[in-house]
């Protein structure tokens, strides 16, 4: 129970995205632009007064461009996170870090993404050669993100007893919090139990309601000071703490050779989290885990102290990550059932919970938990009222 | 011949890995300063700081540390053959040494050749060599 000099110092202030879809006829550049011209128009700061930029390396507009084009005014911090969904909340928190130390005042953080298109995904774009890590897994057939989380995932349940309906519980959770949003992608699209268990395999264990969506889209926040906070429009979510993790050892998505794989970047996360917040795990009110595939939310279940290792599976039970539960997740239906902008919308759907304005509300949420992506190196939030 | 992915069989930090499978022998990069072995390759002893390196041979036994069963979509040469299985063996010899591979029926059996319901992790297992285009990879063999 520690505070630290980032501690509820800086505040997320305004949110913006572009609608999802795929086929988008925008260019990822417009699609950035407008979400960040969305997220300035939510807090009513100006353009002229950003002074700090944030994305992932993964991100293909750079920060010349966006600038240029939203009228920004002299940049004097900017900054981008590797392992693409791992950087999401390490883009927020670097923003804070920037602000703190007075590098910059006002930062604009986004993440914008065309990859609704077969040919746009990352793992069809493999040249024939593959060097460095790729060479001891893909030449083999384990090609795409899916099937390197699939591995993990099969020892999971084989050495904690987890099954497919735990993972038909994340899916089915945050697809009746889609239900909710009328911005999901899957608004109008129930998912049943009988639907999860019938659909198609992707990469066994794992079957096609296991994977998040593909999506074009982009989502952007507006950081500043607490004290500039305080006279804008909505009710400031605080960045009450802020962490990055990379384990020893660890090798990103193929992580099968060291001591414990199944022990991943959350769980060292959730320690620097834990030891710079007043908050215990049992004081979070709703959570957004990122969720590429849902192993991941039953791991990080664990990996942030909600409960023990290899209990992650029979937490998910009886609507406990479901609004109403015990602790309600991916209330916005997040990548599975929302958008999948690499984690992007965890952070806007987090910022609306403290604000009290989800579709999902959880009521008399005092804080909310926001994690980017298990499996890689990976970073967490927690925003507060 | 279907075309597979192929690694760097030069030049890359990994190629004499590649070049024993090419003689049938199944390599683990070892620091010679301390003997300790480690799996990925790399240029530096994690445990002394070591860059002196070399590759040295393993039992080529293990077990089946975890398994999966890609679906389409793929890249077209592994579509064709799917479903296929893709396993993580764990050396017999340092389990914390593990290879991703596929189990097939027989040493020149495809990796689509195993009934992927008679997988069972910690099944026993060992290595054969298969040629693939200019490379040659290790699949497992039950034993």
């Amino acid at each position: 129970m520690v505070s630290g000099p980032l501690t509820d110092r800086t505040a997320i202030v305004g949110i913006g995205q572009t609608k999802f879809g795929k086929g988008v006829p925008e260019s990822e550049l417009e699609l950035a632009c407008m979400a960040i011209s969305a997220a300035l128009d939510d807090c009513g700061i100006a353009p002229s007064e950003v002074d700090g930029l944030a994305s992932y390396t993964m991100e293909q507009n750079r920060e010349v461009d966006v600038a240029r084009s939203v009228g920004l005014g002299d940049i004097t911090w900017f900054s981008q996170i590797g392992f693409g969904g791992g950087a999401g909340c390490g883009v927020v928190g670097q923003a804070a870090m920037a602000i703190v130390t007075g590098q910059a005042e006002i930062v604009v953080a986004w993440r914008a993404r065309k990859r609704a298109a077969a040919t746009s995904r990352p793992w069809a774009q493999i040249e024939r050669r593959v060097g460095e890590q790729f060479q001891w897994s893909r030449p083999f057939g384990l090609l795409r993100p899916v099937d390197e989380i699939a591995m993990l995932t099969r020892r999971y349940m084989h050495e904690y007893g987890a099954t497919r309906d735990h993972l038909a519980n994340v899916a089915i959770a945050a697809r009746k919090h889609a239900n909710r949003n009328p911005a999901a992608t899957m608004y109008e699209k129930p998912l049943t139990r009988d639907d999860y268990m019938n659909a198609r395999w992707i990469s066994e264990p794992l079957c096609l309601f296991d994977n998040c969506l593909e999506t074009d889209g982009a989502l952007a926040v507006v950081i500043t000071s607490a004290a500039r906070a305080r006279d804008l429009p909505h009710p400031p979510a605080y960045v009450h703490a802020f962490a990055q993790s990379i384990p020893t050892q660890h090798q990103t998505m193929t992580n099968y050779f060291n001591d414990d794989p199944l022990r991943g970047p959350a769980w060292v996360c959730a320690d620097k989290l834990w030891a710079t917040s007043e908050l215990r795990p049992d004081d979070i009110a709703v959570a957004q885990l990122y969720d590429a595939f849902s192993p991941l939310i039953i791991l990080s279940l664990e990996g942030y102290g909600f409960c023990k290792r290899g209990e992650g599976g029979p937490f998910t039970d009886d609507g406990a990550i479901e609004l109403g539960g015990r602790l309600p997740v991916n209330t916005s239906g997040a990548g599975m059932s929302e958008a999948y902008v690499h984690g992007f919308n965890l952070i806007t759907e987090g910022v609306r919970q403290v604000r009290g304005t989800s579709t999902a509300q959880v009521e008399g949420a005092g804080n909310c938990l926001v994690t980017s992506g298990e499996g890689v190196p990976t970073s967490a939030l927690i925003l507060r009222k | 011949m279907p075309e597979f992915l192929l690694p760097l069989l030069e030049g890359d930090e990994a190629s004499p890995f590649w070049q024993g499978c090419a003689r049938g022998e199944l390599l683990v990069q070892a620091c010679e300063a301390c003997g300790r072995r480690r799996m990925p390759p790399r240029p530096m002893c994690p445990y002394c700081r070591s860059t002196r390196r070399r590759f040295e041979p393993t039992s080529g036994r293990g077990t089946i540390w975890s398994f999966v069963v890609p679906h389409p979509p793929l890249l077209p040469a592994y579509s064709e053959l799917a479903p296929y299985n893709v396993i993580v063996v764990a050396l017999d010899e340092d389990p914390t040494i593990r290879f991703v591979g596929n189990l097939v029926a027989a040493p020149d059996a495809d990796i689509n050749s195993v009934d992927p319901a008679t997988i069972e992790i910690g099944a026993p297992v060992e290595v054969v060599f298969q040629p693939v285009g200019d490379a040659t990879f290790p699949r497992w063999v039950l034993r």
